[in-house]
């Protein structure tokens, strides 16, 4: 991990270098920056598949630097030209994010999308439903007439109108739908209209019969709500998270088929709003996927107080929407027995037992892809794998389409990671390092394995595994702000201070998940981080506790801290803000290969690279 | 686990042990006479009780927070003949709030364990048996099995002081069943959550809800707690007076002021219960009376008309209070936050009828619409089913405007409550002749019947009303239209 970041900086120093000798790089400057310019060269690496057998980055940036020239002799006759180096199918967010390193990395970038900008989180996913929750949250404050008086506030009867409620969210949407759209327009991202399917290798259709050609292609086509059969959904009474989000009606009494993150946020909503919630859920425990003891705190802060009952160990085997004078019928069957159990009568049910990838009408076949549950096969570095099992060259397939990690965030990386794999630089994602987050009030974060994970990999692979934990009873911050309920939990090495997961329920626990999050994909050790030292009176001192309470038999590595000062300590001359912020990152990748590698060779290397760079800068 | 310390461990409750009682902890629920005598045990004995070599201890599920009731056994974290010290965490308890270590307070042997990991009991039973000396764990075990296989594992001893009074108030409500066929019942989330914080049977609540489930409101109508109160209810009066059961438990529930002896205390019916719910609500509205005398003669001569034809005084008057209320839409209006009002988009008439002791408004929809035949069959209709029940809720709590007539009885005049969530309600007195004395000072005698209308002074002011008791009188002293 800690190559990943040493190498933009030592790479940009290479180019700036070709740059002065009047290498091939500026031959294809844009009016942007000068630190970009040079990168222009990587788009013509041949293909990334060829780096995959090197084993050090270093020795990879100076094999690129070969291939460099290399590939500009060959440019006067390319065998083949191409109306785009990298042509996206799909702007959801993960395209989103694909698309702007693309154009960062200097690649001619398209983006398809049949719908709208922005794909199921920016239109009918995270955004819009942060907005409702956002008033749900407010609305629980309001109404908590305990807590209110706490504070010593008085506030009158708290209402709300609905169709304010459901302005918001839209209003969100579309404001983040602009953004996103404007930021790739203004960028040279070119925005192409329709549907866009596999025509064959390189090459891509869109719309009626548009045919355009492209180095590489990246599926980021998302999910759509998973609906099981036997459930009728009339968008009314009967519906998904996409009619939900639109907030068209607040039934009295909704059944929630799922409790996993799209129902309970649903949950908080409904209830925030004077709906009670029945959830359904499939498996023996409400809110599955959630580290345990998370879940039944959870379950105790956000369930059982509130107007929520709950079935579980069933599945909701067919429903009916109100229609004739009755209500929404679900029956229930036992999931193992499928015996009928019970037939529920509510005002709505809403469907939220996952999502499925939306995959269909991809041209797929044209490519011998075999989808698996709809689900595009890929391999570690989202390149996508045919039906015979091998690679489909120059096709990656990232997002809710690959199933690896529905989530969006994670489909940005994964976007980014593929990026960085067409411009030669060999990237392989850590799935164990993105964090997870669930928005109700408080806020369920994750990041890593849950402790019945840990405990099973630390049996199988023999080391021991501890937690440690701290309560947000004990944080000013939560305490000022009478939300003491909460608890932080990390699961960890004993033996060398490595962090296996850490789990928050609490208030902004959202926010204050990339703590952990990061260090866990910089490989950061409790030992360092614990030293580290965090504003009070915030409510990030729960994670600091958190890494304190910690007993890690090794100790911290007293050279990174020598280190540390000293190259800081070098710095003394300001220079611009960009500056400042690269050079603690670059500091610590001298560390960690000092201590890691002890290559003094490689030592000098990066010190030199680190000083040319900040030369050109 | 200080706050638990006297309650949790105690003696045990079985009055055969040769190892007698030492004392009662405070908490120690009795509800077996045998316990009872010991906790009433002079003085005297119960020194020379304490001074007694060994004993088997109870240990009993803790009350971990002022709302927990029952408490679920998470996991003994020792095993039964284990050596227990002062202050060693025993068992996990979990309550409605949190998973929390229970210590003992004694030394001794952990001899048997009477409510197994899973299990859930109430607070205050005994979940496990704590023996001094090992040579008591084998009398121990014999008891705790004797406990367990007489009647369910644990005494289901009511909990302490921290209940609420509504074990009272359990008494299955003597609500005529809806004879709704064979139909289940349905109550939503909440509604469920309420009945068993409040320990009312859900099964004998009458729904009111749309498609006749149970809603928050019935069980709290049924609960007879004032509704959306977020609190539990007070702690009841002070325990010394529960402490003989004697007289009926019903008894014990009602607080201030004391009863006249043999009196008898009626839970309300869900009936009851709404009527007393909507009544405390309609003080919140600042209302007005106008009282207005409709000249009925020619009313009257029309009844006689149409009476054959199936026409009733309540259609007439319904039909005649919508054609008013159409031309003086501010009195059909609703308030219901106390911020804007709404005007109704329909004139749907509430009649009030008594039926077998309660009150029901069965409500005739588009008043103004239908023709007179039609509302009359309407309404034959609807007290069909409000006598057997069977009314849907749209047909009882649609109303906009509500009709109240005592004249049946001879009322002369009289004056109604405002229902929550109306504009006005109309209360019509007797038809009686009356001696007038017309403009030119000729005497004659008319049928003179006075209506008395109440309205929400926040959208109805008083003009509004005495134009609308014109209009409404001009159309029935000219009833023609009536029946157009």
């Amino acid at each position: 991990m800690q190559s990943a970041i040493a190498l933009p900086f030592s790479q940009t120093s290479l180019t700036r270098s070709n740059r002065v000798l009047g290498s091939t790089g500026s031959i294809f400057s844009t009016p942007r920056s000068l630190q970009f310019c040079g990168l222009r060269r990587e788009a013509f690496c041949s293909s990334p598949s060829n780096h995959l057998t090197l084993r050090s980055d270093r020795v990879r940036i100076r094999s690129t630097r070969f291939q460099v020239s290399a590939a500009a002799t060959t440019n006067g006759a390319p065998p083949k030209s191409f109306d785009y180096d990298l042509i996206i199918i799909g702007a959801g967010v993960g395209g989103h994010g694909a698309a702007l390193h693309a154009v960062e990395k200097g690649l001619k970038t398209a983006i398809i999308e049949g719908d709208v900008v922005g794909g199921t989180c920016v239109n009918r996913g995270c955004v819009p439903s942060k907005a409702l929750l956002a008033v749900s949250g407010r609305m629980r404050e309001l109404q908590n007439e305990h807590h209110m008086k706490s504070f010593g506030l008085q506030v009158s009867t708290a209402g709300y109108d609905r169709q304010g409620v459901a302005d918001h969210a839209n209003n969100l949407a579309t404001k983040i739908r602009n953004n996103l759209t404007n930021s790739m327009k203004a960028l040279g991202v070119d925005i192409l209209t329709g549907f866009g399917s596999v025509l064959g290798p390189q090459k891509v259709k869109y719309g009626k019969d548009n045919i355009i050609t492209a180095k590489n292609i990246i599926i980021a086509t998302g999910s759509v709500p998973f609906v099981p059969k036997g459930i009728e959904v009339d968008g009314k009474t009967v519906i998904t998270s996409d009619h939900a989000l639109k907030l068209e009606s607040v039934p009295d009494w909704i059944a929630i088929v799922g409790s996993g993150y799209i129902g309970l946020e649903f949950s908080d909503v409904y209830t925030a709003l004077g709906s009670e919630v029945t959830f359904i859920e499939a498996l023996d425990q409400l809110m599955p996927g959630f580290d345990p003891e998370i879940s039944k705190l959870a379950q105790r802060v956000l369930i059982n107080p509130r107007k929520i009952d709950y079935h579980t160990g069933v599945f909701a085997s067919k429903i009916t929407p109100a229609k004739d004078g009755k209500p929404v019928m679900i029956e229930l069957i036992d999931a193992k027995t499928k015996e009928h159990k019970d037939t529920l009568e509510v005002d709505a049910a809403l469907i939220a037992t996952g999502r499925a990838p939306f995959t269909n009408g991809l041209g797929l076949e044209n490519v011998n892809v075999v989808t698996q549950r709809g689900f595009i096969p890929v391999d570690e570095r989202m390149r996508v794998i045919d039906g015979n099992g091998k690679l489909v060259p120059n096709l990656y397939c990232i997002g809710d389409a690959n199933g690896k990690l529905m989530l969006a965030h994670a489909a940005s990386a994964q976007g980014i990671s593929v990026v960085e794999q067409v411009t030669c630089r060999d990237h392989v994602l850590n799935h164990l390092s993105i964090p997870a987050a669930c928005f109700t009030h408080p806020e369920i974060s994750m990041v890593g394995l849950t402790e019945p994970q840990a405990r099973e990999k630390g049996e199988k692979e023999g080391f021991k595994v501890s937690v440690a934990k701290t309560s947000f009873k004990a944080n000013t911050k939560a305490l000022a702000e009478n939300e003491g309920e909460g608890i932080a939990k990390m699961i960890y090495r004993p033996d060398n201070g490595e962090i296996l997961g850490v789990h928050i329920f609490g208030l902004h626990a959202a926010d204050l998940i990339h703590e952990a999050s990061n260090a866990i994909a910089l490989g950061t050790r409790i030992q360092d981080i614990k030293l580290a030292v965090h504003a009070h009176p915030t409510l990030s001192e729960v994670l600091d506790e958190l890494f304190k309470a910690a007993k890690v038999e090794g100790h911290a590595t007293t050279k990174t801290g020598d280190a540390k000062i000293k190259l800081n300590m070098n710095e003394d001359d300001p220079r611009g803000p960009s500056d400042n912020e690269k050079q603690p990152s670059l500091s610590k990748d001298l560390i960690v290969r000092s201590t890691s590698m002890s290559s003094f060779v490689e030592d000098i290397y990066a010190r030199v690279m680190f000083l040319v760079s900040r030369v050109f800068v | 686990m200080a706050l638990s310390s006297s309650s949790f461990l105690s003696t045990p409750s079985l009055s055969n042990s040769k190892s007698t009682i030492s004392f009662a902890s405070s908490v120690s629920p009795a509800p077996i006479p045998s316990l009872r005598r010991v906790v009433f045990r002079p003085a005297s004995s119960h020194r020379r009780a304490m001074t007694v070599r060994s004993k088997i201890r109870e240990i009993f599920m803790p009350a971990l927070s002022s709302t927990m009731t029952e408490g679920k056994i998470v996991s003994w974290l020792k095993t039964e003949g284990e050596k227990l010290a002062k202050g060693q965490s025993v068992v996990v308890v979990e309550s409605d709030k949190a998973d929390m270590d229970v210590e003992t307070f004694y030394d001794g042997y952990l001899a048997a364990i009477v409510v197994g990991e899973g299990e859930t009991a109430p607070v205050g039973a005994a979940i496990g048996l704590l023996a001094e000396t090992e040579a008591e764990i084998e009398e121990a075990k014999s008891k705790a099995a004797s406990k367990s296989s007489s009647a369910p594992p644990v005494v289901p001893s009511p909990p302490p002081a921290t209940s609420s009074p509504a074990p009272a108030i359990s008494q299955p409500a003597p609500v005529a069943a809806v004879s709704d066929g064979p139909r289940k019942t349905v109550a939503t989330p909440y509604a469920k959550k309420l009945a068993k914080q409040h320990k009312v049977d859900i099964g004998s609540i009458a729904g009111t809800g749309p498609f006749g489930r149970i809603t928050a409101s019935d069980v709290e109508a049924a609960a007879g707690i004032a509704p959306s109160v977020s609190q539990p209810p007070p702690p009841p009066p002070p325990a010394a007076a529960a402490a003989a059961p004697t007289a009926t438990v019903k008894a014990a529930a009602t607080s201030s002021p004391p009863l006249l002896p043999d009196s008898s205390v009626v839970p309300f019916t869900a009936m009851q219960s709404a009527v007393s719910k909507n009544m405390i609500e309609s003080l919140s509205v600042p209302t007005f009376r106008v009282g207005y005398p409709v000249n009925t003669d020619a009313l009257d001569a029309l009844y006689e008309k149409v009476k054959p034809k199936g026409v009733t005084m309540t259609a007439l008057l319904a039909k005649a209070a919508g054609m008013a209320l159409a031309q003086h839409p501010v009195v059909n209006a609703s308030c219901k936050d106390g911020k804007s009002f709404s005007y109704n988009s329909n004139i749907n008439i509430a009649v009030a009828v008594a039926i077998n002791g309660g009150l029901i408004t069965p409500v005739l929809q588009d008043a103004d619409k239908l023709d007179l035949y039609l509302l009359s069959q309407k309404w034959k209709e609807l007290v069909g089913k409000a006598r057997s029940k069977q009314l849907q809720p749209h047909e009882y709590n649609s109303g906009t405007f509500t009709l109240s007539n005592l004249g049946m009885f001879g009322v002369d005049r009289f004056d109604a409550i405002l229902p929550p969530g109306q504009g006005a309600i109309m209360a019509v007195g007797a038809s009686k002749p009356t001696v007038v004395a017309d403009k030119d000072g000729f005497f004659s005698v008319k049928n003179k019947m006075l209506v008395n209308v109440t309205a929400d002074h926040r959208i109805v002011y008083g003009a509004d009303l005495a134009a609308f008791l014109q209009t409404f009188a001009k159309i029935v002293e000219n009833p023609d239209s009536l029946t157009l």
